[in-house]
């Protein structure tokens, strides 16, 4: 991601506020405790492993794309 | 102009053929027509919307019949994929963006005879707390065009409040419908993460996004979580429906028998007074009605901003990640190879909000940060949950107020991305638990809508739903 200098300036400041403020976690005793990374309890949902008739075709998602080649997204040079 | 009849009474009557379609999404229009100073619309799917009322008419003139929401307009927030028209989620990335197909959200209500009427406004990618940080333009509060209406979903709100549609779809990631429900003056209801299908909307925090209804009450809100809830096999996070469902119109819950804990640090905080006096009369009302409550503590939920502002953007950048440029959304013509491409598309595409969120995230994902930050913020949310999961055997709902304040005035915090991420103090916690939460209007204060707060335990939806039907006919 590009930013200019002014964003720099600003977001350096900015930034350093809210690390400094979530920071407070490291106080927080977790001794004994496990992280939760999802609420849900659902493990290893599966299914039949067979293309659903889905209301977007590939030809819908190509269009939306800069440029397209031969039914395949097409990118800019990659060594100039 | 007029209040809109409950939804279950204009869908009947759509059925006998006494109202049209066609005139109640042109009753939308003119609404938004009316209220253009509050800018809560991004776009307007006008064609579909006529196009659809009229299959309906159509459909009801020939004898058949039409499922519940016959002919209901409703406002969908503009992370919401939907045909017809663009869905932006109010940012330049996603500025000419149509949809190749609609949200499961979306699809459900349009089957049941549900009809959208407008796209409404948004912090860019629901980043914010106050819909000012769109990339478009800041949505007036409807009690007062000098404040913000709350965020992130501001527009569906909004919307509600100046009656463009018997109700609005939001999304809750870290209080967005709750908190902008709270300035609007009206129902906003979060639903215990999982209940309704993410799939085709826009990503924001996935382990913390919820998808739920804001209406003018519970009741209607629960017509519309009946609607959407349960399993999509397009989101495989989504968990089995009750199976009663969620449709609480007619029930009766009795209020001697609730047991009520009133979370202490959420009145400890800098409560405003007119908040903290309103909170005070709900309170009173309820011991008058023979609930047992008493005050709880819940030590760890000071915390939980802190986790949530490391868990969201984490989880932020990386769906963020997406938006390169390459396959859909803005697109820098003028970069000079692959790599410029990214750097150029991004720079252009996002906002402020989004790039500080970006950058947090990625650092403390980042190798020699992870364990100090992402998870040990995982690890403080095992113990928020531990403390709403004790606090639950002892109390069948907790309470508090939405927000500390009432709607501020638009650009009091936008310079201090802090002080706007602490709008959000009392209601991030249920999306670090995932619990179901509900903003019910309770009063005003300098004749600015008040918000209470009801957290009810994981997978409690209807009683939640029924519960909150109870205390808003008491405070009637």
């Amino acid at each position: 991601m590009k930013l200019s200098e002014e964003e720099i300036e600003r977001f350096r400041e900015e930034l350093a506020e809210i690390l400094d403020y979530v920071k407070q976690l490291e106080n927080a005793d977790t001794k004994g405790l496990e992280p939760t990374y999802q609420v849900t309890g659902l493990k290893n949902v599966t299914r039949a492993d067979k293309p659903l008739d889905y209301q977007a075709k590939p030809d819908d998602l190509l269009k939306r794309a800069p440029d397209t080649l031969d039914k395949q997204f097409k990118v800019k040079r990659v060594i100039t | 102009m007029a209040d809109w009849e409950p939804i279950s009474v204009i869908a009947d009557k759509v059925q006998k053929g006494e109202l049209k379609a066609v005139d109640l999404v042109k009753r939308s229009f003119d609404m938004i027509g009316r209220t253009k100073d509050f800018d809560a619309i991004i776009s307007v799917p006008e064609a579909r919307a006529i196009e659809r009322a009229k299959e309906i008419d159509a459909q009801i003139a020939k004898g058949q019949k039409v499922d519940r929401l016959a002919g209901v307009p409703f406002v969908a927030k503009d992370n919401f994929l939907t045909f017809s028209g663009k869905t932006t989620a109010a940012s330049h990335m996603l500025e000419n963006f149509e949809a190749p197909y609609q949200a499961t959200a979306i699809n459900r209500l349009e089957v049941e005879g549900a009809i959208c009427v407008a796209k409404s406004n948004l912090d860019a990618w629901a980043h914010g707390s106050s819909t000012e940080n769109s990339d478009f333009f800041v949505t007036k509060n409807p009690f007062d065009k000098t404040r913000v209406p709350g965020g992130s979903s501001g527009g569906s709100a909004a919307a509600v409040a100046l009656k463009i549609a018997p109700f609005a779809l939001g999304t809750d990631t870290g209080g967005s419908i709750r908190l902008p429900a709270a300035f609007c003056g009206i129902v906003g209801y979060k639903p215990t993460y999982g209940l309704v299908s993410r799939s085709g909307v826009v990503a924001m925090a996935s382990s913390t996004d919820v998808i739920g209804p804001l209406a003018a009450s519970v009741a209607e809100a629960s017509i519309i979580l009946d609607v959407m809830a349960g399993r999509d096999e397009l989101d495989s996070t989504t968990i089995e429906r009750d199976t009663e469902g969620y449709d609480v119109q007619t029930s009766k819950f009795k209020l001697q028998n609730a047991k009520i804990g009133v979370i202490d640090e959420y009145l400890t905080e800098d409560l405003e007074p007119g908040v903290e006096k309103q909170v005070d009369a709900v309170i009173q009302k309820l011991k008058q009605a023979g609930t047992k409550i008493e005050p709880i503590s819940l030590p760890s939920l000071p915390l939980a901003l802190a986790v949530y502002y490391i868990i969201c953007p984490a989880e932020v950048s990386s769906n963020l990640a997406r938006y390169d440029g390459q396959r859909y959304g803005l697109f820098a013509k003028d970069a000079k190879n692959l790599e410029e491409s990214y750097m150029l598309s991004r720079e252009l595409g996002f906002g402020a909000e989004a790039k500080r969120r970006i950058m947090i995230g990625s650092h403390v994902l980042s190798s020699g940060y992870f364990e100090a930050y992402y998870q040990k913020a995982q690890t403080v949310r095992t113990k928020i949950i531990n403390e709403f999961t004790s606090a639950f055997k002892k109390f069948d709902f907790l309470i508090g107020p939405t927000s500390p304040t009432t709607a501020f005035k638009i650009g009091a915090k936008t310079k201090d991305p802090l002080k706007m991420y602490l709008s959000d103090i009392m209601t991030v916690a249920a999306n670090i638990s995932g619990n179901p939460a509900i903003n019910l209007p309770a009063g005003f204060s300098n004749n600015l809508p008040v918000g209470l707060q009801i957290i009810a335990p994981m997978h409690a939806d209807r009683q939640l739903l029924a519960f909150a039907k109870s205390v808003e006919e008491l405070l009637a």
